[in-house]
């Protein structure tokens, strides 16, 4: 057994700490609440590092990589909060990939922007697929879609999704006669309307996306591929959340070991010190979780929706979690913009409701092991 | 990634899975059809099964060639585990004894200790207690009271009270830790002897838990005397050697079943029996919860294999495996149970059973709130907190407190 990152991968991790390094995205996250121009552009730099062909096999023009080479590079973008391009990019290239789009070498080379429209799988109590709602509980059914030879024709809403609102290429998944097909819209087609914008979190552009018999190109491919699309989304929401829990949790040790109160440090006490402890536990499975979900892409499709909803579930509690301790250690100044932990709790704030949110990821580790899913044989 | 065994791990693992196929049907049904249930039935049985075992190699096979071990490393012992699992036999009956206490003895015991003791240890002939917890020294494990007083022929009078001993009923023997010098600081006056448990003077008493059942027994000790060669790794050096053993029992628990059993898929299926609790949203959502967390113990037990086989040996970080498995269970068994209902609380139901022994597992093998000290400690580098018994000889740390508790 060996679950140790290869040298490869241990390069991939360096070389994308390096790249975010060049852009102070902390600083820029809470200059950006107030102004949206200060945030650096981080399209060319994905393009550059390469993280938008992650997922696009060579013969495509991209690197090849697997899901989880891809969540390394989520990872260390949650660790400073970048708004890399990663959730709603990554899936679209892949669907374009598997589906023989051949603009996707274009994606590749970050040439042109494409980003997919996040569709829920159905389960044993949502019976058809469905899209994130602009508010509310009840979530609508995914667009509607109507195929004529390699074209497809959609009518629908899909809100707040990553990346949209400036993307070129739109990667829909709709319903034709109740069956999932996906297709690709150019943002610019006839009946195509695009809002863009943030919520909490400057850092993260969504865009909510109305087509209105919104025509395009059909893609080749199946239903579990469609759905797999969703759960690599899971997958690199929690390796995302997984790295700013580690940095979270870092700050406050350090913060705990340095700040004194009735003459001995904070991280002394108990109630300090079981709490970073939680922190750790959580980050603990979290990670562990998410080395699984990995596995399961490279080596057990049949394990993906359990081990990327697992590792979306716990990474996204971790997230929670962390992000109310990290202010509470740091006592009232925590709260305030002096801190960088407001930061990260708008993160968290957002990500526990965004594609589908925590709650939808836990549901689904449930409705795995019901439907006698989940993991395969234990080794 | 690889989930795979490397060659070498390959061949062993086919090596003992071959002797468990041919094997396998002498070992005692403990569950199920057919299953024995007398404890003192099963532990007989088990014990001629950990003969067997030891026979065929798979019985303490980290021990040393030269006291019946194979001399392998944790990865072959975690492959022997996986294959008991898989064939669904039982482990060998002394765990304690094989896994901590024959290791510690191997580690600071005489030659002629290791002579005596190691054989009958493993083969089941002798079974062994660990005598280390008392009613006043649990998590403070250094406060142990028992008293060993040196005779002037060399033996020692022990005196004193004994609590948590699994296995006292079996045993033959106990590793036991007294306090040797009261006037040196807590730490420094303790020694670790071998006790016969048939000694005149020792008394076995069961301990019964919340199910009824007595996995554990208190043991009191009236002016029993031990012989001078029975202390283990030097007299008022009983600190260190205990360190060993409890090194030895995190190794044991850490790379044996870290979840005790408890999965996601056990308790889907009892509460999936019942289609409106499997479409009820809160139970969904509870139910996902705790199973996600319990999933992330299984893999975070494949990543420590995984680092075991790159040369680290677990840490204390292993107890967060424990807190998590302990605290979901017991989500689980409430959420089974509200399912369920009082049915659920039947004694002889498996929920009942449960529910029952998870309060005192949140405390065995050191408590939630023990585990996440060390662990913010030795992990996080968090400063503890500050102590009172630090340089202050163990018997005006006792006066200390009983002045304390009278205020």
């Amino acid at each position: 057994m060996n679950l140790e990152l290869s040298d490869e991968q241990e390069f991939l991790r360096e070389a994308t700490a390096g790249a975010l390094s060049r852009v102070k995205t902390v600083e820029e996250a809470r200059e950006a609440l107030e102004d949206e121009a200060a945030l650096t552009d981080l399209w060319p730099v994905a393009a550059e590092a390469g993280w938008l062909g992650l997922l696009v096999s060579e013969e495509n023009g991209g690197a090849g990589l697997s899901a989880y080479d891809a969540m390394l590079v989520a990872e260390e973008a949650g660790k400073v909060l970048a708004g890399a391009p990663l959730l709603g990019t990554l899936p679209a290239s892949m669907l374009m990939d598997l589906g023989g789009d051949d603009r996707v070498a274009a994606v590749a080379a970050g040439e042109t922007k494409a980003a997919w429209l996040p569709a829920a799988p159905p389960s044993s109590v949502e019976d058809q697929w469905t899209v994130d709602p602009i508010e509310g509980m009840d979530r609508p059914e995914a667009p509607q879609a109507e195929v004529k030879g390699d074209e497809v024709t959609f009518t629908g809403t899909v809100a707040w999704a990553p990346d949209a609102g400036e993307a070129d290429l739109l990667v829909v998944v709709g319903l034709d006669g109740g069956s999932p097909v996906a297709g690709v819209v150019e943002a610019s087609a006839d009946g195509v309307t695009v809002e863009s914008g943030w919520r909490y979190d400057a850092t993260r552009k969504l865009g909510t996306i109305t087509l209105a018999e919104a025509t395009g190109r059909k893609l080749d491919v199946d239903e579990d591929e469609i759905s797999r699309a969703w759960y690599l989304t899971q997958a690199l929401i929690a390796a995302e959340s997984v790295g700013t829990v580690a940095t979270a949790l870092e700050t406050s040790v350090e913060y705990a070991k340095e700040r004194y109160t009735f003459g001995r440090a904070i991280g002394s006490y108990q109630a300090i010190k079981h709490s970073l402890v939680e922190i750790m536990r959580r980050l603990d499975n979290a990670r562990s979780l998410c080395v699984y979900a990995g596995y399961a892409f490279a080596d057990s499709p049949a394990e993906i929706p359990y081990a990327a909803a697992a590792a979306r579930s716990v990474a996204g509690g971790a997230l929670d979690y962390a992000g109310r301790q990290q202010i509470q250690v740091h006592g009232g100044i925590g709260a305030t913009w002096e801190h960088d932990a407001p930061l990260y709790f708008r993160r968290s704030q957002l990500n526990r409701r965004l594609v589908g949110g925590t709650s939808m990821a836990t549901d689904r580790v449930a409705e795995e092991l019901f439907q006698g899913r989940g993991p395969v044989a234990a080794v | 990634m690889d989930l795979n065994d490397t060659p070498e791990q390959a061949e062993y693992r086919a090596k003992i899975r071959a002797w468990l196929d041919e094997h396998k049907d002498e070992a005692p049904i403990l569950q199920g059809e057919g299953a024995i249930t007398d404890p003192d039935e099963v532990a007989r049985e088990q014990r001629k099964w950990q003969a067997k075992l030891a026979e065929g190699g798979l019985a303490g096979a980290t021990w040393p060639t030269e006291y019946g071990g194979q001399g392998v490393g944790p990865i072959e012992s975690v492959i022997i585990n996986q294959e008991l699992q898989r064939a669904g036999v039982p482990n060998v009956f002394d765990v304690i004894g094989v896994g901590m206490l024959g290791p510690t003895i191997i580690a600071h015991g005489t030659e002629e200790q290791k002579d005596r003791y190691l054989g009958p240890m493993l083969n089941g002939d002798e079974v062994w207690c660990q005598m280390f917890s008392e009613p006043a020294a649990g998590s403070d494990l250094a406060a142990v009271q028992t008293r060993a007083v040196q005779q002037d022929d060399g033996s020692w009078k022990l005196n004193g009270q004994k609590v948590w001993t699994t296995n006292a009923q079996y045993a033959t023997y106990g590793l036991m830790l007294a306090r040797t010098n009261p006037e040196a600081h807590k730490h420094k006056g303790m020694t670790m002897f071998i006790l016969p448990m048939d000694a005149e003077g020792v008394t076995i008493r069961g301990l019964r838990q919340i199910s009824g059942e007595a996995e554990f027994n208190e043991v009191f000790l009236d002016d029993v005397v031990v012989d001078a060669d029975s202390v283990v790794g030097g007299v008022d050096n009983g600190w260190g050697t205990g360190l060993t053993t409890l090194m030895f029992e995190r190794l044991t628990i850490g790379l044996g079943s870290s979840s005790f059993g408890y999965r996601g898929r056990r308790f889907a299926e009892a509460l999936g029996e019942d289609e409106v609790a499997s479409r009820n949203s809160e139970v969904r959502h509870d139910f996902g919860e705790l199973a996600a967390e319990l999933e992330a113990v299984r893999w975070s037990g494949y990543r420590a294999i995984s680092a075991l086989q790159g040369g680290q040996i677990p840490g204390p970080e292993f107890g967060l495996a424990k807190i998590t498995t302990v605290n979901c269970a017991i989500k689980a068994g409430d959420l089974v149970a509200d399912v369920i209902g009082p049915e659920a609380l039947a004694e002889e139901s498996e929920w009942a059973y449960m529910i029952s022994f998870l309060p005192g597992l949140k405390s065995a093998g050191g408590t939630e709130e023990i585990l996440r000290n060390t662990i913010g400690e030795r992990v996080l580098g968090l400063p503890p907190e500050p102590r009172l018994d630090k340089g202050v000889p163990f018997s005006e740390l006792r006066a200390i407190e009983k002045e304390g508790a009278a205020a």
